[in-house]
Formats: structure tokens, C-alpha cells, sequence
């Protein structure tokens, strides 16, 4: 039997797999990942989906003037994925 | 499996200029001249002297310089002009930052508190993004240069100190730095394609001259760690400050391009490393430092004393930059053509 490929699930970022990987999106557009390891974003917050930005990061503000957060939100809705 | 990229001979640089009697002393014993120690009782940690003379010593161990003889890396002279600077940085950082308590939860919430995302950060990626010129951008990059241009090269001295699944998956992120076999896709490679993009000399070590020793004291923080079995916890941790801080810093600097009309090919190396650090975050720390810790607890401090040093370190560069940019003046000791003129003329 084959030996099954190993997916790891992180704690609160991307799945983890293992190899080169070619990722099927909705739209039937495919994806190809050639690095030894390649994190899928499962948090859909990711501006290159569907591999993992550490877009999942916890955010904090330090600063009053901060529009930045805004700012982020609008990218990521009109950022092409992948 | 095999690649087409024709090789290329790396020339070593020339050796730099002096900056005082520390690195004066390095420079006269790499050219054999007779040893002469001098008094470091004085000495800035931090300073261009001691970190050029650091710098110059650890440079016999990557690509050396021009017309020095190689066997100059293992000079008893130069090992102990080494030893005694290496003591005064050392002794500095472990004075200058925050002592680690030595337990594993340390290591967690050091790591944790470095995957916490400012909104709205301070540092040069913030402020390159934001409303950085490309005077400023290029100047970035050739500090950036002595460091990138041989990539992974510090950390890969820390193989041989590691054993069983740490070592396994930091082989894995080193092998992806290096390109995972393709040459063309080698980090330092990228990078220096960046720079020939951006208009920089991509000549190894051509930039030492100009770099600071803010610039110069984080890869020689590197080297220390990485030269130093006894400070492999410590490199384990600066490895993971930089693949858990990175992937975010890049993304700012590929907007940062992309807003200054950067070419793509320049753009090119930031971008591979917002995906890759994204994968090399969670390797490092699922990989790396969480079986080197179960095997070897009593590393925890010197892990957490590898984040919070180069941390530290990061933190002085990263103000040099903007304290000068603010003011209009360069960084570079050797001020690019684009650069405002120093003092005077900037009103």
C-alpha cells in the first residue's frame, strides 16, 4: 500500500503538505507549488490564495492615527488570488 | 536535477577600510603583519571600529577577501583578535537585553509575541511602504546586501550542531533558501538579481564600505551564533526571529516596489519570501524548535536570548534608518548617487 501523505494542521495558521502540489480553486484554475513544503491558507484572509500570507496573524493597534487596517480589508477584497 | 545556470566565479571582495585601532589591528593581521592587541576596555560593542573588525574576521569563513591567504581563518592572531571582540559584543547583548528565565513557555510566548501584527508598525518596511523614496528603498537594499548575498550560508554552520528531526527540518528551510536544488532560484541569487534591477553593484562584499554597524551587527550576530556550538540554542532562536518576522516585512516591501515603479524582476525576491516564510514560520517552529527543546530543554534560554539579541539588534538598525531618512540624510557611509548630500545642503 502506498504511504499516505501527511497534512498538518496547524493551530491556528495553514495546512501544512508535504511536496509538490498543484491546488484546484473553484474556478477550475489550477495552482502549482513546487516548494518542499507548501502551507495552504485555510482562514480565506490570505492575498495569495490558496497559499497561506500569515494573513491569519493576530492584529494589534498601538496607534491612534492606525487606518491601516481599512486600508488591508480593501486590498484583500480586490486583490486577484494566487 | 541538474542545472543549466552556467557557473560563475564569486571574486572575495577587497578588504574594507579601516574605522580605528580595532579594525586596523584585524585588517594588519589578515595582510600578516605582526599581531597587536589593542585595548578594548574603551571600546563601543556596538560601534563601526568593533563591528567592522568582527566583520572581517568572520568574512574568512564565507568568502574572504582579495589577495588575503585563505589559511588566515584558522591564524591563531586572528582567532584571538576574534576571541576578545567577540567577548565585548557578546558580554553587551547579554547586558543589553531582558535575561531569559530558562523555561520552555519563555520560548512560546517569545515566539507567539513575534506573529502578533502591529496595525500600524514602526520600521524601515512600514515606512517603505508607506511613503518611502527610492533613494531610500535602494539604500535598504545594499545594507540588506551583506546579509543576503550569502543567505543561509550563517545558520548552515549550525547543521553539524544539531541532531534527529531539528535537524531534519532546518535542512528542509535551508535547502528552499538555497533554491531546493535550482541555482536560479538560490535566495542570494534572487537578491542579487534585485539589486542589478535597482541599479546596485551585485559584486559579494561590495557594499561593506558603505554598510553600517547596525548593518554589520546583525550578520555578525549571525556568525558568532553560528560559529559557536555553544550558542546553537542561541542561533535557533535568531533563525526563527527572522522566518517568523519576515514574511510580513516582505509583503510591505513588495507594495513598497510595486508604489515606486520597481520592475518586476526587483520585486521578485521580497515576493518569494512572503510565500516561503509563510511555510518556513510554521517549520521552524513545529520543526525546528519545539523537538530541539524536547531533546534539549536547557537550550530555552539561550533561544530566547538568540530572539531577543537580534531582535535588539534589528530594533537599532531599523531606527539608524529612520532617524536619518526623517532628517533627509543617508544611512550609507558611502552615499549612494541618488542619496541627498549629506549635512548642508539638505535644509
Amino acid at each position: 500500500m502506498a504511504e499516505a501523505r501527511q497534512i498538518v494542521v496547524t493551530d491556528d495558521g495553514p495546512l501544512l503538505v508535504s511536496g509538490p502540489v498543484e491546488v484546484v480553486l473553484p474556478d477550475g484554475r489550477r495552482v502549482r507549488s513546487d516548494r518542499p513544503v507548501t502551507a495552504i491558507c485555510v482562514c480565506r484572509r490570505s492575498r495569495r490564495a490558496p497559499f497561506c500570507d500569515t494573513s491569519h496573524r493576530r492584529k494589534v493597534r498601538t496607534s491612534d492615527a492606525a487606518t491601516d487596517d481599512e486600508e488591508d480589508r480593501a486590498q484583500r477584497h480586490s486583490a486577484p488570488a494566487g | 536535477m541538474l542545472s543549466d545556470t552556467a557557473p560563475r566565479r564569486v571574486d572575495p571582495p577587497a578588504l574594507p577600510e579601516a574605522r580605528g585601532p580595532l579594525s586596523a589591528a584585524v585588517l594588519g593581521a589578515l595582510r600578516g603583519w605582526p599581531p597587536a592587541m589593542p585595548h578594548l576596555d574603551q571600546a563601543d560593542p556596538y560601534g563601526d571600529d568593533l563591528q567592522l573588525a568582527l566583520y572581517c574576521c568572520y568574512e574568512l569563513h564565507y568568502r574572504g577577501f582579495a589577495d588575503i591567504a585563505s589559511d588566515r581563518e584558522w591564524d591563531v592572531g586572528v582567532l584571538g583578535l576574534r576571541a576578545e571582540l567577540e567577548r565585548v559584543f557578546e558580554t553587551a547583548l547579554r547586558k543589553d537585553v531582558p535575561a531569559a528565565d530558562g523555561t520552555v513557555a519563555e520560548v512560546t510566548a517569545e515566539l507567539d509575541a513575534l506573529v502578533v501584527e502591529q496595525v500600524e508598525g514602526r520600521g524601515p518596511s512600514w515606512h517603505l511602504r508607506r511613503d518611502g523614496e527610492l533613494w531610500q528603498l535602494r539604500e535598504y537594499v545594499a545594507h540588506r546586501s551583506l546579509y543576503h548575498l550569502k543567505e543561509g550560508d550563517p545558520q548552515a554552520f549550525v547543521i553539524a550542531r544539531l541532531d534527529g528531526p531539528a535537524k531534519a527540518a532546518l535542512v528542509s528551510v535551508e535547502h528552499d533558501e538555497y533554491g531546493a536544488g535550482n541555482p536560479d532560484r538560490m535566495h542570494a541569487r534572487l537578491f542579487a538579481e534585485m539589486m542589478g534591477s535597482l541599479g546596485l553593484s551585485t559584486a559579494y562584499g561590495h557594499y561593506l564600505d558603505a554598510a553600517s554597524a547596525e548593518t554589520l551587527a546583525e550578520v555578525n550576530f549571525m556568525s558568532l551564533c553560528g560559529l559557536h556550538r555553544r550558542l546553537r540554542g542561541a542561533l535557533v532562536g535568531q533563525f526563527a526571529t527572522v522566518e517568523l518576522t519576515s514574511s510580513p516585512g516582505s509583503e510591505r516591501l513588495v507594495r513598497a516596489m510595486r508604489r515606486l515603479g520597481c520592475p518586476e524582476q526587483a520585486v521578485a525576491f521580497y515576493d518569494e519570501h512572503v510565500e516561503a516564510d509563510a511555510v518556513h514560520e510554521q517549520m521552524v517552529r513545529l520543526g525546528v524548535v519545539a523537538p530541539l527543546l524536547a531533546a534539549e530543554p536547557e537550550l530555552a534560554r539561550d533561544i530566547v536570548f538568540g530572539v531577543r539579541a537580534s531582535s535588539f539588534l534589528a530594533d537599532r538598525f531599523g531606527a539608524l534608518l529612520l532617524d536619518s531618512w526623517t532628517r533627509g540624510r543617508p544611512t550609507l557611509r558611502r552615499p549612494l548617487t541618488d542619496a541627498p548630500t549629506p549635512a548642508g545642503s539638505m535644509r
